[in-house]
């Protein structure tokens, strides 16, 4: 399916991170916003809110996040595409209905772009703080996908591919910002609506008297339906059996709550994407995402300069993580180098992977600024030569 | 030929509270003497007649013994977190406006961790009837204190007594802005079911407060007898005052209880209003939402 | 298993009412016995099979099928009607 022409402003911008992710949301077909006032994030509610009513569009300041994430999910049940957009505190306090989410398989997206904490921190410094929040926050098993862009063209794609992913998954999908791409000035081209792939929700559309809301046709995501089509659905963060109804027996668990981690793990392969630089070949690889990819290049390109094989690979989608690639990459390189605005959280995906095939150097900073590309360069210096 | 009149006919008509259960997940998980299955049926009851297109009918709770409501109720039905019930009823019903969207709930629920939204959701006047159960206390999990428990009320977290002031709820949804506001308890079946039907054929956000016996943990606590004992005391020491004052009619431990219609008046929907804002602000240019 | 089933109740002498208990579901709160306001009901000396005391009515002609008894049945376990002319 085609992206609705109405919400699209085809041509060349010149926008920060934060509009373009607005951008994105509207041309993906999100019709529904609920968001709270947050530092960095605002921006991105302000431009929904002077561009929904010319779209069609539901725009609604709740009275705090915990509102917001889950008025989202009345929306998606309504029939709507629909997203919030926050910063950490506020990633905070949405957690629990990420949880809710996971468990009712409520397609819909959560933005965080993320500043420098723990607690109110630095409202308006970046870091990258959350990622770790983002795949573990809510309490219990559950799957997730988590995708970081790198600029404001990649604000305006991801958001789509993050709609994308949720309806194909039925599942809460991250968007992980930073401060630094949130207000990031640069150009976006946004192409025609013609040209933009959008996954519709998948509606069941069989006869009503033999529809379980919560059975799967072997690929583990099931058919969903929206409130007044008349199925007398029941939605419930109880654990639930296929009808929806609570069944709080061991059975019921454990059938269902496999299935929610399973539909993202086993579909991982096709979720899964990042971008590769001279990786072939390399002793070291960089791994990086969002902001730290921009830092990471004048560090890798003076390291190259002088003989090092570095090379990159950047997370697109955060979660789930490329366990195959940096496994196949450990056993022929000599190290990974992870830099990240924050004290080490991906690097420890880095380190599960490699399981001491290779050395794995984090270069970690606690936030408020983002590296020198001299911390970065010093650590891929010292680690190729082993 | 009176006799005639009255001959019992072989085939019985059908309970009709049950078309609106899901009967296949009865019994249901509330106490011997809670009033919460007494008020389904007034709900069922006002639905029979309230003339809505049943299958646009949308029940959300949130947590607690009443949140259990949304889960026996056979119509489309969501079972939320604990206290966000109006906040997913907001979105909801903004994301269709044709769904009427009603929050069935506890006092808890609504107005402990829920509160903020409850004075929010009245403050924007979002299109919703909100019936909220006040048992006193949290039953679910073992009777602990409300922001609705009386003065001087023991609860498992206060095992002296109460002395936090409680809440007046049709004073603090007034306050804020419903529209429709009424009080009744769980023994004016008759009532209840009226003022149900009152609130749901209501535009705007619609508010019917029903005490009901807590037995089990907040009745026996207090030595206040059972529930059937708590209905007999509704019956005995309830006093109908349609258009009282909210302000006058505060809750007390075992005082009289003031029930009745508070509140009918008109004000523009959220969705009214922002509709007929940005036609006046923006012109042809906009679209009017309509889901 | 009668016990389980959806029953009439006794035909004695006929009234304007008629009930329909469903003994299971009682759970004996009372409440259709202490507000019929025609005083229809009281418990049975019989228990179900949860160890209640469910209504029974103490003479058909006392019901008029009001049903307030089936607005409090917080169990859904009893309820009245009038009754109609039987169809020729």
């Amino acid at each position: 399916m085609k992206a609705d022409p109405k919400g699209v402003l085809t041509g060349s911008h010149f926008l920060d991170g934060d509009h373009s992710c607005s951008e994105g949301a509207i041309a993906a077909g999100c019709r529904f916003v609920a968001g709270y006032p947050i530092t960095p994030s605002t921006e991105v509610v302000e431009r929904i809110a002077s561009r929904f009513p010319y779209v069609g569009g539901m725009f609604i300041q709740m009275e705090d996040e915990i509102a917001s994430s889950i008025a989202i999910q009345g929306a998606v049940w309504g029939g709507k595409k629909a997203m919030t957009v926050t910063s950490g505190p506020g990633f905070s306090l949405m957690m629990e209905h990420i949880g809710l989410a996971a468990m009712t398989e409520t397609p819909c997206v959560f933005v965080d772009v993320q500043r420098a904490g723990p607690s109110t921190g630095l409202p308006t410094q970046p870091a990258q703080g959350d990622m770790m929040q983002a795949r573990w926050g809510s309490h219990g098993d559950y799957g997730i996908i988590a995708l970081s862009p790198n600029s404001p063209q990649e604000c305006f794609d991801l958001t789509i591919k993050a709609f994308n992913l949720s309806e194909q998954y039925r599942v809460p999908v991250m968007f992980m910002m930073d401060e630094c791409v949130g207000h990031m000035t640069e150009r976006v081209v946004i192409p025609p609506a013609d040209q933009i792939e959008i996954v519709p929700r998948k509606f069941y559309e069989g006869p009503k008297a033999d529809y379980l809301p919560y059975k799967t046709n072997g690929d583990l995501v099931p058919m969903m339906v929206k409130a007044g089509d008349g199925y007398n659905i029941h939605v419930t963060g109880l654990t639930h059996d296929e009808r929806g109804y609570p069944s709080m027996t061991v059975p019921t668990q454990e059938k269902l709550i496999p299935r929610l981690v399973n539909k993202i793990k086993h579909n991982a392969p096709k979720i899964v994407e990042y971008v590769e630089d001279q990786v072939d070949g390399a002793e070291v690889v960089v791994v990086t995402f969002g902001i730290t990819s921009r830092t990471s290049i004048p560090a890798i390109e003076q390291a190259r300069k002088e003989g090092m094989k570095v090379g990159h690979l950047r997370l697109v989608v955060v979660w789930p993580f490329p366990e195959e690639r940096i496994r196949e990459l450990a056993s022929r390189v000599r190290a990974f180098v992870v830099p990240e605005l924050n004290l080490g959280q991906m690097v420890l995906e880095v380190e599960r992977c490699v399981a001491g095939k290779a050395r794995v150097e984090l270069v970690g900073h606690p936030g408020g600024t983002v590296h020198n590309p001299k911390d970065i360069y010093n650590v891929i210096k010292k680690s190729a030569k082993g | 030929m009176a006799e005639e009149l009255f001959e019992i006919e072989e085939s019985v008509p059908v309970n009709t509270v049950e078309s609106f259960l899901r009967m296949e997940r009865m019994p249901h998980i509330w106490c011997p003497g809670c009033g919460i299955g007494t008020t389904v049926n007034c709900f069922a009851h006002a639905l029979e007649t309230s003339g809505l297109d049943l299958q646009k009918v949308s029940v959300v709770s949130g947590i607690g013994c009443t949140g259990r409501v949304a889960g026996y109720i056979n119509l489309d039905s969501f079972h939320t977190t604990h206290g966000r019930a109006i906040p997913f009823a907001t979105g909801l019903k903004l994301a269709n406006p044709e769904l009427k969207v009603i929050v069935y709930s506890g006092d808890g629920d609504l107005t402990a961790i829920g509160g903020n939204h409850f004075i929010h959701a009245a403050r924007r006047n979002v299109d919703m009837t909100v019936i909220l159960i006040n048992n006193f206390t949290y039953g679910m999990t073992g009777g602990q204190v409300a922001p609705t428990t009386p003065l001087s009320a023991t609860a498992s977290t206060t095992p002296y007594g109460n002395y936090e002031q409680s809440f007046n709820l049709p004073y603090l949804a007034e306050s804020c802005g419903a529209v429709y506001v009424a009080r009744w308890t769980a023994f004016h079946v008759r009532h209840l079911t009226k003022a149900i039907k009152e609130a749901l054929a209501k535009k705007g956000f619609s508010f019917v407060e029903v005490l009901a016996p807590c037995p089990t943990l907040y009745s026996r606590r207090n030595k206040i007898g059972d529930g059937l004992d708590q209905m007999i005391y509704y019956k005995d020491n309830s006093e109908i005052r349609n258009g009282a004052d909210t302000k006058t009619i505060p809750l007390e431990f075992q005082g009289k209880i003031v029930v009745g219609k508070f509140v009918d008046k008109e004000r523009p929907t959220y969705l009214d209003a922002m509709n007929e804002f940005y036609q006046q602000k923006l012109g042809e240019d906009y679209i009017p939402y309509k889901g | 298993m009668a016990t389980t089933e959806q029953k009439k109740a006794p035909e004695q002498k006929k009234g304007i009412g008629s009930l329909v208990i469903t003994v299971e579901r009682c759970k004996g709160c009372g409440f259709c016995i202490e507000f019929c306001p025609t005083e229809a009901l009281k418990f049975s000396e019989q228990y179900n099979a949860k160890g209640y005391h469910p209504p029974v009515l103490v003479s058909q002609e006392l019901c008029n099928g009001c049903n307030i008894c089936g607005l409090l049945c917080p169990d859904f376990a009893i309820y009245g009607f009038i009754n109609r002319k039987k169809k020729q």
